[in-house]
């Protein structure tokens, strides 16, 4: 008989037995779980980004300043992969209302911009927006209310650009990709593109930035982005979603870990439970095996068909749990349809495998060592049933488990960083989980003479049983550590993520402040009973060598690096260390001391610019050359909208160059109408309305801490019916002594007491360990990962220790109570 | 049926194993051979290390010392998986606790030896194994299903569906009652007789070691008579 058919036979029979349905369950339940995780997640992710290209009106920008026609070659490659298109020019130029004038940004627009986002227009200056499906129609524009109230012009009027007078159909309020990077300075003026020959304004040579904007699925963008950069012309700027806007960024990576989180702890969940099913699996077919070899069946046969009838179930559990994950993901989306206001993309088959592939990859990681020690099982064991197989060498299993598990985590998360640090808390973990575990069976033991009956029966079995308590102890404190992480990771870090962008968040940005303006400001400000926001000096500079070495020299290969080496950067300078900044690496200045001059740079330009401490940077500040050394690096959150810089110097350094401030504050709704008096008081300023973009990033951080909590729900129940699979795994171990126990004149509601006991101890243990991994793991995660504050919640060792003691007592009771009804002998007789 | 050449042989066979207490012997010395069609009993009583010798007979154990032929093979010069081959087909089993295989019915544990040996008309032998222990109506009952006496009866079946030229009993009516004991030993005797297989058989019953043809006395791992 073919070892394959063997299996075959055997997956049959023992499944209709039911010596498979604890694997099989466990198998089912980890791959719904993390297909319906996969599946939501790869949907939920692709919207979050596809709200993330809200920022650019679009997944791609080209901006290059030569024109790009609209029969242009990347157009027709565009089209070609199915992904919509369309152009913008804009430039700068006078415009003029009656005698007032005005340096503005045309924007010239066709159909279908804007591909992400809406476009919202106003009736009136500083007046109540709405989204609008349209553009200003040929021989309309729209205006900025900043440069309305410069021109003292309204809607109605007429605006003269170029050599057409255009009527004002509405005030602009906001386009998606009017950007947060305060490099248009000038307000813009949208003008319709049939409107363009008419204007006169560009002629060959003329000075305009040409923009072709992309959508499309997040693989064929990934493909054409691929293709693109390729083709292109070094004059030519390709820009991602994710080079956008710093804010949009630290939001969508943000999401995209919690979202990682969510996965990792659910094949951590899904491991436990395989491998505590496959070593109860292996425990059953101990006497059948020997049995087998008895007969004549050969070892290489026996592990050979072993493994398959594994995979043979694992396959087909795989199958339905994909299933049963479609099904879940597909009655979540219909559950959120109304609430996403636009429909999902659709799933990719991509978790299918990634399922499929995670959870075979972790039943053979698992299963194989119990299956390989069942081939060395002694056929004599048919005599003397005491014989136990030979375990294999400590390292040996352990090192099999952490192999499946780090191919199926690195699956799953691509990312190197959060699987290292995964991997180490795992085994850390695992190892502290083991030893607490013992040391508390040993306490526990010293305790066994106490008490009631059932209370003496229940500890001393779980004295006894040390090492089983121990791995027990472990496998609950496991599931404990990660339902409790939930709790922690749902109420507190979700919550202080998105109490990151508070509802009193910054939405103006002034910039152009005057000096001798700033104190103007600030009492204007206070005479409004608005708070007086901290000024920040604010200069132009670019970095023009490293240590003596030029930048075009060492030229970085990213586009976010050349960009940062080739453009002009925001530069400040600060005593202090500013909010939402942390130092990484080397030290703040004193302020209080002189010091030499020296700068601070965020972690994104020293990593992409490869700077290092004690590098020294020189800048070209309106043309005189500044050279600073390098002290600090910095992790600045740039979602907190506050005025932040990636180059931050020490005082003195900049102080004689002029430069000019800026500041952010916070205006009601109904405060909006001092933005057009302040424009009038100080006509140099610049305000900049973010309250868009700090919407929009409101809204990723919204839905993806929804998603968050919707995948959470999953790996909840996973990790519910984990504990139930752990459970049912120590009933056999259970049932012989309860029926020797009832055969010796025990009733069942005193087996059930000891029972009840045993299990509550153990859940006792387990939620004084979870507890205490849940919350070290939370603070990490906090502080390390997210980078959000963290506080110690005492509610969790109440939630952890009780909880721990009712679920896995009761859960223990419910398992045990079919095999306490059962009359003993047949209990008895099946041994 | 009877012919000269042992079929099975123990030459100067001894266990040990250590102990707390230092090294244990558990068979001592053991020489005898057993020639085809032959019955034998092992008596003795309990711990005089009846079990231990007919695991090492068997070839599921291996001795301290000394040789065990079987079939004319030397089970010392092979494998666990070299032994296993010898075993196939023609060594069957009976034990005192039946040894069933829990998720199988009564029917595919008697197929299980012969669907090892890759037989293609093992549904058909085990049904006719099954109806001469007569247990056709039991064919789709699972062991704890079953009585201890016809768990036996299934054993026994699953023992002789592969017409053995060896069969080894350990205690087969160990875990029965007097009366069902009784008629599994007919059984056993009678399908024994019905397909010429040597017989051994570890009992510490006098009255079944009497239907043997020869008795081996085991007392404290030695042969005594």
């Amino acid at each position: 008989m073919s070892s394959l058919r063997h299996a075959w036979v055997s997956f049959v029979r023992d499944s209709r037995s039911g010596e498979l349905t604890v694997l099989l369950a466990a198998v089912v339940t980890a791959v719904a779980a993390l297909s319906a995780v996969g599946f939501a997640t790869s949907r939920m992710a692709q919207l979050v980004r596809s709200q993330a290209g809200v920022v650019l009106a679009a997944d791609l920008r080209l901006e290059s300043g030569r024109p790009l026609p609209a029969d242009h070659p990347y157009i027709r490659e565009a089209r070609s992969r199915g992904l919509l298109s369309t152009g913008t020019i804009s430039f700068s130029s006078v415009v003029f209302s009656g005698d007032a004038s005005q340096l503005a940004t045309v924007l010239v627009v066709e159909e279908p911009y804007p591909l992400r986002g809406k476009v919202r227009i106003a009736d009136s200056p500083y007046g109540e927006a709405h989204d609008v499906e349209r553009l200003p129609a040929p021989g309309e524009v729209w205006v900025e209310a900043r440069l309305l109230t410069r021109l003292n012009a309204l809607p109605g009027g007429l605006l003269s650009v170029g050599d057409r007078a255009l009527r004002i159909a509405a005030v602009l309020d906001h386009r998606p990709d009017q950007g947060a990077g305060f490099t248009d300075l000038a307000p813009t003026v949208m003008v319709n593109r049939a409107d363009l020959e008419s204007l006169h304004l560009l002629v060959p040579g003329s000075r305009a930035s040409w923009a072709l904007l992309f959508s499309g699925g997040v693989d064929s963008i990934g493909s054409f982005s691929r293709w693109l950069r390729a083709h292109k012309s070094d004059a030519e700027r390709q820009i991602e979603v994710a080079e956008s806007s710093e804010q949009m960024q630290s939001a969508v990576d943000r999401a995209d870990r919690f979202l990682n989180l969510a996965a990792l702890v659910t094949v951590l969940l899904a491991a436990v439970a395989i491998a505590m099913s496959a070593r109860q699996f292996a425990e059953r077919k101990l006497d059948a095996v020997a049995l087998m070899k008895c007969m004549g069946a050969r070892h290489h046969f026996i592990v050979r068909s072993l493994l398959l009838e594994v995979v043979c179930a694992g396959c087909l559990a795989a199958l339905a749990g994909v299933a049963v994950g479609f099904m879940a993901q597909a009655g979540i989306v219909f559950v959120l349809g109304s609430l996403f206001h636009q429909s999902l993309p659709q799933p990719s088959w991509m978790p299918v495998w990634v399922s499929l592939a995670t959870t075979l990859i972790m039943l053979i990681g698992c299963a194989s060592v119990p299956l390989l020690e069942l081939g060395g099982v002694s056929p004599a064991r048919v005599l003397r049933r005491q014989l136990a197989p030979v375990r294999l060498s400590f390292y040996v299993p352990y090192l099999l488990a952490l192999l499946a598990l780090t191919s199926t985590l690195y699956v799953l998360v691509r990312d190197a960083r959060l699987l290292t640090y995964a991997l180490v808390v795992i085994v850390v973990a695992a190892a502290v989980l083991y030893g607490a575990g013992r040391l508390l069976v040993s306490i526990t033991g010293m305790l066994r003479g106490a008490g009631a009956t059932a209370w003496r029966y229940g500890l001393a079995n779980v004295a006894r049983r040390g090492h089983e308590s121990a791995l027990q102890v472990v496998a609950f404190g496991l599931a404990f550590i990660v339902l409790l992480l939930l709790v922690i990771v749902r109420h507190d870090l979700l919550k202080e993520w998105q109490a990151t962008i508070p509802v009193d968040a910054p939405n103006h940005f002034l910039v152009n402040i005057r000096p001798v303006d700033v104190d103007a400001l600030g009492a204007f400000f206070e005479q409004h009973h608005i708070a007086r926001p901290d000024f920040a000096p604010w200069v132009r500079g670019r970095l023009v060598a490293v240590s003596g070495q030029p930048m075009r020299d060492r030229m970085p290969t990213t586009v976010r690096g050349r960009g940062f080496a080739e453009r002009e950067q925001n530069l400040s300078w600060s005593g202090a260390v500013p909010i939402d900044n942390a130092i990484v690496a080397g030290s703040w200045w004193d302020p209080l001391r002189p010091v030499a001059p020296s700068v601070s740079v965020a972690e994104e330009f020293q990593r992409e610019l490869g700077l290092a401490l004690g590098d020294t940077l020189t800048f070209d500040v309106a043309g005189e050359p500044v050279a600073v050394t390098l002290t600090s690096i910095r992790h600045v959150r740039w979602d907190g909208f506050r005025p932040n810089f990636f180059l931050l110097f020490s005082p003195g350094v900049l102080s004689a160059v002029t430069g000019t401030y800026m500041t952010s504050v916070h205006l009601d709704h109904h405060e909006r109408a001092l933005v057009g008096e302040l424009v009038r008081a100080f006509p140099s300023v610049t305000i900049f309305d973010v309250e868009q973009l700090l919407e929009q990033i409101r809204e990723v951080t919204d839905r993806a801490a929804l998603a968050i909590e919707l995948v959470f729900a999953f790996t909840l129940v996973a990790g519910v019916l984990v504990l139930l699979a752990v459970i049912r795994v120590t009933r056999d171990e259970r049932s012989y002594e309860s029926a020797l126990l009832r055969t010796l004149g025990a009733s069942r509601w005193m087996v059930l007491k000891g029972v009840a006991a045993e299990f509550i101890a153990i859940g006792v243990l387990a939620g004084v360990l979870g507890t205490s991994g849940a919350a070290l793991a939370g603070w990490w995660l906090a502080t390390q990962l997210f980078h959000l504050p963290y506080s110690f919640n005492p509610w969790l060792w109440t939630v952890g220790i009780v909880g721990g003691a009712l679920l896995v007592g009761g859960a223990g009771v419910w398992s045990m109570r079919s095999v306490v009804n059962a009359p003993p002998i047949s209990v008895l007789r099946g041994v | 049926m009877k012919t000269d050449e042992p079929i099975l042989a123990a030459r100067h066979l001894s266990k040990q194993v250590s102990s707390p207490d230092g090294t244990l012997t558990i068979v001592d010395d053991v020489d005898f051979s057993v020639a085809s069609g032959e019955s034998l009993a092992i008596m003795g009583p309990s711990g005089a290390g009846k079990s231990t010798l007919l695991a090492m007979l068997a070839g599921l154990d291996i001795p301290s010392s000394g040789q065990v032929t079987m079939f004319g093979e030397n089970l010392g010069e092979l494998n666990e998986d070299g032994r296993a081959a010898v075993r196939s087909q023609r060594v069957g089993f009976v034990f005192q606790s039946f040894h069933l295989i829990p998720s199988l019915n009564a029917l595919e544990n008697v197929m299980l030896p012969l669907d090892l040996a890759g037989a293609k008309d093992a549904r058909v032998r085990a049904v006719e194994a099954l109806s001469r222990v007569g247990l056709t109506p039991r064919a789709t009952h699972y062991p704890r299903q079953l009585s201890g006496g016809e768990q036996q009866r299934v054993a026994i079946a699953r023992a002789f569906v592969t017409r053995p030229r060896l069969l080894f009993a350990d205690e087969p009516t160990g875990n029965l009652d007097r009366a069902t004991g009784a008629r599994v030993i007919d059984l056993l005797f009678d399908a024994n007789a019905a397909a010429g297989t040597t017989l051994i058989l570890v009992t510490h019953d006098a009255a079944l070691a009497g239907r043997c043809q020869r008795v081996l006395l085991l007392d404290a791992g030695r042969v005594v008579s």
